[in-house]
């Protein structure tokens, strides 16, 4: 059902501000100090289109940071609960993520959906429809085509903008999308022809996935682990920025008598992620964790959820503050 | 003239300011009654996270008193909750923490007199203050659920 | 460099270390590296551009796992491994401790007060980087701080990157994973983003060598070394202790004088 069209820059913006108006939370990566992330804007002066990736993904937009699952309050013997209402969910656009955090959300779903579908979860992603652009250039730490991806992959996306001359190239993808398109179609021209490829940015793969996978499953009781570990100061950024990371803490935000459960985002690179109350931890070394970190995404994803849990974006190495650099273990790995 | 209310909560020393407090009470000195009052031990145990959670909760001022130096039930603990304090203040003001809203102050047991005046001075100054709200505003998440999704 | 890289070899050949911290090429910059064979030791590097405090490291025990460890340390490294003494944390017959100076001497330290030493006479590393933001906070006033700080911190999404870069922070049991009571949320949220850096701060009271890896490990870019760094000046200007004294003294939390002087105590 893809449909190509032509937006200019000037007609996207005043597309954007039309959806703005609409009541639709719009994000796109905006400057934030130093850094370029995404953030709610008002008006499309904020976006930032020159950046090669944002530091964390957009996965926020259905899996935040912070959740609240439910709240209580005790009234003399009785306990009242409280849902967040799902109605509650605004309509989300999230503008200018690139291929690798959109086809992110295809891990992401998986999870959320393989023994327990994710009410929450989904219901925010109901809300949100993605609109992408391709891109136009990389740096070192981007692998995006190691990963059957592309940097003009379609994979998770609703529109997928791909720059050309004065404007983009539109691609809508999906029912969503067109929706989307609609609230102001006048902003879209016929397609003009133009032809994706001489636009992307050229990514050469740089490790063969399925060598990866195949070392990946012989390497359990490898000593790689340890010699790759090593600077590992076992922060959470690289689960944190990770588009496909979804691994969360519950926890109680009490107050007498009473209170919210929520979940928060957690990292399988702490130390406590797999501490028992008995005092027994199953992964005690950092390179037991690292170990789980690239066998998860890699092995254990791939066999139970038909899906890798990597898509080359980058950031995991670009965030490290001690340089783990995925990309170089796993082309380590391959050779 | 609004009529706010400062709620005040103060973290005090067993054997010298709560005393103090004690003695304000039985000589039926009336003071304002917009203080609760939490008892410790020895000012050496309040936990200056303790003052952070009570602006959390809702309080708009805090004092915090206890034995004069040298006159401390247990020798020192006063001695080491001061030099806490030197630098928790300093740092509360470098992050832009209302640090007058605080009022730290030794009242003896004998004191009765001083600590009526340091509740009535303190709850005025607050009244002045107006309520803390802008430190509950960074408390609340939910209002900022919506900032939340991606964060800030 | 060179001299480095030879006393490198030289210690791991002899079998006195059998592992040697320091920097080695990354990506866009130097980052950690282990060398546990001479062959391995040309990749040492030391220079300006290594930042981070590689101290972090000597309390990583499945790491040193019992081993002789030689470390390159900068200046601030260098404070940081004075306090992991001080607080009982290093043995020094375990420990080698290589600096290389502003005039790129190599020096190798042989007793603790050697490094003491050191550190008196050789200047401290200038940080210029922050300078227009330290200003600018200096300018401003309470409610803009605050607007500054909360706007800053509300990004943190709490990865620990900077409990997990700082040399200090070895706690078995951090205080944010303490439970029985939550003292502080582990979630991110302002607020408990905010008591999270205020008890981190609080917690390297004469202890901090400030460093800044804090800042530098912020995947967020968030400038909380200029917490610590306040609470370094706190120490100075309240109890006339200075960073170098601070991580050979006692806790300056758990000593005091009585003359210990205050202007806000009615």
């Amino acid at each position: 059902m893809m449909e190509k069209r032509y937006i200019s820059l000037i007609s996207l913006k005043r597309w954007l501000e039309k959806l703005n108006n609409d009541g639709k939370h719009i994000y796109a990566p905006v400057h934030k100090g130093e850094k370029i992330d995404f953030g709610r804007i008002s008006s499309t002066d904020e976006i930032s289109f020159d950046h090669v990736q944002t530091t964390q993904s957009a996965k926020s937009v259905a899996f935040p940071r912070t959740e609240v699952l439910f709240s209580y309050e005790k009234e003399k013997h009785n306990v009242r609960l409280g849902n967040p209402a799902s109605d509650s969910i605004p309509e989300s656009v999230v503008f200018g993520l690139h291929p690798c955090d959109a086809a992110g959300f295809d891990p992401l779903s998986a999870i959320f959906n393989w023994d327990y579908k994710d009410e929450l979860y989904n219901a925010r992603k109901e809300h949100t429809t993605l609109v992408s652009i391709s891109c136009t250039k990389s740096d070192e730490y981007c692998f995006c085509t190691s990963v059957n991806g592309g940097p003009g992959n379609t994979t998770g996306s609703d529109i997928l903008l791909t720059p050309v001359e004065e404007g983009f190239l539109a691609e809508i993808l999906t029912e969503k999308g067109e929706t989307l398109m609609k609230a102001d179609e006048t902003c879209f021209e016929p397609d003009r022809g133009s032809v994706k490829e001489d636009y992307l940015v050229k990514l050469p793969k740089k490790f063969d996935l399925k060598t990866v996978q195949q070392r990946l499953n012989s390497a359990f009781e490898s000593p790689v682990w340890k010699a790759q570990s090593q600077r590992c100061i076992g922060c959470g950024a690289c689960a944190f920025v990770c588009p496909t990371c979804a691994c969360f803490d519950i926890q109680e935000d009490a107050h007498g008598d009473k209170g919210k459960r929520l979940r928060c985002w957690d990292s399988c690179g702490f130390t406590l992620f797999t501490q028992h109350t008995s005092g027994h931890n199953p992964r005690e070394t950092q390179s037991q964790r690292w170990r789980q970190r690239l066998l998860h995404k890699f092995s254990y994803m791939p066999d139970r959820l038909s899906v890798v849990g990597c898509t080359g974006c980058g950031r995991c190495s670009r965030a490290c503050p001690v340089d783990m650099n995925l990309l170089e273990h796993l082309i380590s790995l391959n050779n | 003239m609004s009529e706010f209310e400062p709620k005040i909560v103060a973290f005090v020393c067993n054997w010298c300011t709560y005393a103090g407090a004690d003695l304000t009470g039985t000589s039926r000195m009336k003071y304002a009654s917009n203080v609760k009052i939490v008892r410790f031990p020895c000012t050496g145990r309040i936990d200056f996270m303790l003052l952070l959670k009570a602006f959390a909760e809702g309080a708009d001022g805090i004092i915090v008193s206890g034995c004069h130096p040298n006159d401390c039930h247990y020798t020192s603990g006063n001695f080491h909750a001061r030099r806490r304090w030197v630098v928790f203040r300093g740092l509360l003001d470098f992050m832009g923490i209302d640090v007058k809203r605080i009022q730290f102050s030794w009242v003896s047991a004998a004191e009765g007199a001083k600590w009526a005046e340091i509740v009535n001075s303190t709850v005025a100054a607050i009244r002045e203050l107006g309520p803390y709200i802008e430190y509950r505003k960074a408390a609340d998440y939910l209002a900022q659920q919506e900032k939340e999704v991606f964060n800030g | 460099m060179d001299e480095l890289r030879k006393k490198a070899t030289e210690l791991l050949q002899s079998g006195d270390v059998q592992m040697v911290i320091g920097y080695e090429k990354g990506t866009k910059g130097p980052r950690p590296c282990f060398i546990s064979v001479p062959e391995e030791a040309h990749k040492l590097i030391f220079d300006e551009q290594c930042t981070g405090n590689l101290a972090v490291y000597l309390t990583h025990k499945d790491l040193i796992a019992g081993q002789k460890v030689a470390i390159t340390a900068s200046y601030f490294a260098l404070r940081s491994i004075l306090r992991l003494f001080t607080e009982n944390q290093l043995q020094a017959d375990r420990l080698v401790v290589l600096t290389v100076s502003v005039d790129k001497q190599l020096i190798v330290f042989t007793a603790v007060d050697d490094i003491a030493a050191y550190l008196q006479s050789a200047p401290v590393p200038k940080r210029e980087d922050d300078a227009a933001l330290i200003a600018r906070l200096e300018a401003i006033s309470r409610e803009e701080r605050w607007a500054f700080w909360t706007e800053e911190l509300s990004k943190c999404f709490k990865c620990y990157a900077c409990r997990a870069a700082c040399p200090m922070c070895y706690c078995n049991k951090c205080i944010v994973e303490e439970n029985r009571p939550q003292w502080i949320q582990p979630w991110a949220s302002t607020l408990a983003n905010v008591e999270w850096h205020i008890n981190r701060a609080m917690h390297m009271t004469g202890r901090c060598s400030d460093c800044g890896a804090c800042g530098a490990a912020c995947p967020l870019g968030l400038p909380i070394h200029l917490l610590t760094r306040r609470i370094v000046q706190e120490v100075q200007e309240n109890f006339g202790i200075g960073a170098n004294e601070a991580v050979q003294k006692d806790n300056v939390l758990s000593t005091f004088k009585p003359e210990d002087k205050e202007n806000f105590i009615r």
